[in-house]
């Protein structure tokens, strides 16, 4: 882990620092469904109590695409439409909770498939004036993750 | 008592530098008044609106100052559909026998940028760029085109199709026809969709004048009824634009519960539709929307497609005056064009791109972030 400073793009996200950093979803207690990210009422039901719990940290590629042109803001980036790096992003199906939009780490369409195996990873989106990095969560290749960390 | 559409009137879509919206508005709002034989004054209420290019009753200072209650409409690419179902109230409810409905719009160039706390959505969703609705078309259709077997080949024929119609439509913007290869070839946007499968923000207005469905002869001898005219949002599940999260088990979405909602209104199932404008912001969303919206089954497209069964001398037309993709989109004008059309058509008043079979019976969706969905039937 860095020991340059670093903070979660939103605190309601996840816990950051945190060794197995997990994404927060918020559990309806009138009706028990499962939200993300964490809210203070229910999406379903309108009820005002909910409870937090730990989301799935592996699942699977439910829907993709590439993003091939540089987002306007609020797309935060020290890019320009030239040096614009395209990025991968999708749904993943996180077995018994929800399908959730995320960033991918994976940008090669040859590489994405419905049903790949994919797994949370925290990773630095953009970095502050003060050198914070803002860490944002994405998903990608469980294999390609084990043969980068051995 | 129905609602009649008496009066119709268009600004040209795509790119008009001279004109604000506003005035593209107001005059669309003098051709609808003059179809019908009408004037300003002579409306009892305004609905109308634009997402871009400011508040539509400020198209009395391009008519005239009456007095009229007029109100602004604010509901994404719902504004046109949520403009004319305000209006058919009112006539309906017998609050006023005759009014005007009006949406224009002018975007800047390229994608749409919406800010996430409009949408309820906290900042991080715009920062890491996930705000992007193109993102939500292609992820949706990635989807589609595995669980049913849809092909690259037939997003290429809806884009070829739009383009084909655009060029017999002298209001449309885009009126070049394009070759399935050229479509296929262009530069990929977001998979699978490339830059000719994708409409893009634009200008232009259209208005329509409507009255009770018995004074209607007094201003057209040929009327055009809404049998029905439904709004609905999203469920808590649902697979929609700018939505972090989509539930396990398949909940309905938008434009599946406002086409529920017409086909009862009217009475009318899909099987009495015979030309239908469906949202076509990008290739893909036609295929969806005509299984959503009740037209065939999910996957069956790839043979309707490949058929010829949606062009206009098909079994059921769509898009006939090109849709978004030859018009492009201008969200507060985009649903009224939809009607603009669809009244050509039942007039039998269409030209060039006229339904040969004099279709009695039309259809109007669309649908928009944050999943919001309007349908129309309507019959002559």
């Amino acid at each position: 882990m860095s020991e340059k400073p670093s903070r979660a793009v939103d605190a309601l996200l996840f816990d950051w620092p945190a060794r197995e950093p997990a994404l927060k979803a918020a559990r309806c207690l009138e009706c028990g469904a499962l939200a993300f990210p964490v809210a203070t009422s229910c999406r379903y039901c309108g009820a005002g109590k909910v409870t937090q719990e730990p989301l799935p940290r592996r699942g699977r590629l439910w829907a993709w695409t590439i993003q091939r042109f540089m987002p306007k803001p609020p797309y935060r980036t020290t890019e320009t439409a030239a040096t614009f790096t395209p990025y991968g992003l999708g749904y993943i199906e996180l077995p018994g909770a929800l399908c959730i939009e995320s960033r991918l780490t994976e940008n090669d369409p040859r590489k994405l498939h419905i049903g790949l195996e994919m797994e949370l990873v925290i990773y630095p989106q953009w970095q502050e004036e003060d050198g914070t990095a803002v860490m944002n969560f994405a998903f990608g290749p469980i294999a390609r993750l084990s043969e980068s960390h051995p | 008592m129905r609602a009649a559409i008496v009066g119709i009137g268009i600004h040209k879509f795509g790119r008009t530098p001279e004109l604000s919206g506003l005035q593209q508005g107001a005059y669309a709002a003098r051709r609808a008044l003059e179809d019908a034989g009408l004037t300003w004054r002579d409306m009892q209420f305004g609905y109308g609106g634009s997402y871009s290019a400011g508040n539509a009753d400020a198209l009395g200072n391009e008519l005239g100052l009456t007095g009229m209650p007029f109100t602004n409409v604010l509901n994404g690419c719902a504004t046109g559909g949520s403009a004319l179902l305000a209006a058919c109230r009112d006539i309906q409810s017998g609050a006023a026998d005759l009014g005007i409905v009006v949406g224009f719009d002018k975007h800047d160039r390229g994608a749409f940028n919406a800010s996430p706390a409009e949408y309820g959505l906290g900042e991080w969703y715009g920062e890491v760029g996930m705000m992007v609705t193109t993102q939500f078309f292609a992820m949706k259709l990635q989807r589609y085109m595995h669980e049913y077997n849809i092909s690259v080949d037939t997003l290429a024929r809806v884009a070829e199709k739009a383009y084909r119609n655009g060029a017999l439509n002298p209001e449309a913007w885009r009126r070049t026809p394009l070759s399935l290869e050229e479509i296929k070839s262009s530069q990929v946007v977001n998979d699978p969709l490339t830059k000719y499968m994708f409409c893009s923000p634009a200008e232009g207005g259209v208005a329509l004048v409507l009255c009770r469905e018995d004074r209607a002869r007094r201003y057209t001898n040929k009327p055009v009824f809404v049998s029905a005219a439904a709004m609905r949002t999203r469920l808590a599940g649902a697979f929609e634009v700018y939505g972090p999260t989509v539930a396990l088990q398949k909940v309905a979405n938008a434009t599946e519960l406002a086409a529920r909602a017409a086909y009862e209104m009217a009475g009318l199932g899909p099987g009495d539709i015979q030309v239908a404008a469906l949202q076509d912001t990008e290739s893909g969303a036609e295929i969806m929307h005509m299984a959503e919206n009740g037209f065939c089954a999910h996957g069956e497209q790839e043979i309707l497609l490949r058929e010829g069964e949606t062009n206009i001398t098909g079994r059921l037309p769509i898009n006939t005056d090109g849709g978004c993709l030859a018009n492009g989109e201008p969200i507060g004008a985009s649903g009224l064009r939809q009607i603009h059309e669809s009244v050509l058509q039942l007039r039998g008043a269409a030209g060039q791109r006229q339904v040969p079979r004099h279709p009695k019976t039309a259809y109007t969706h669309v649908y928009g972030a944050p999943g919001v969905s309007a349908v129309t039937i309507l019959q002559k």
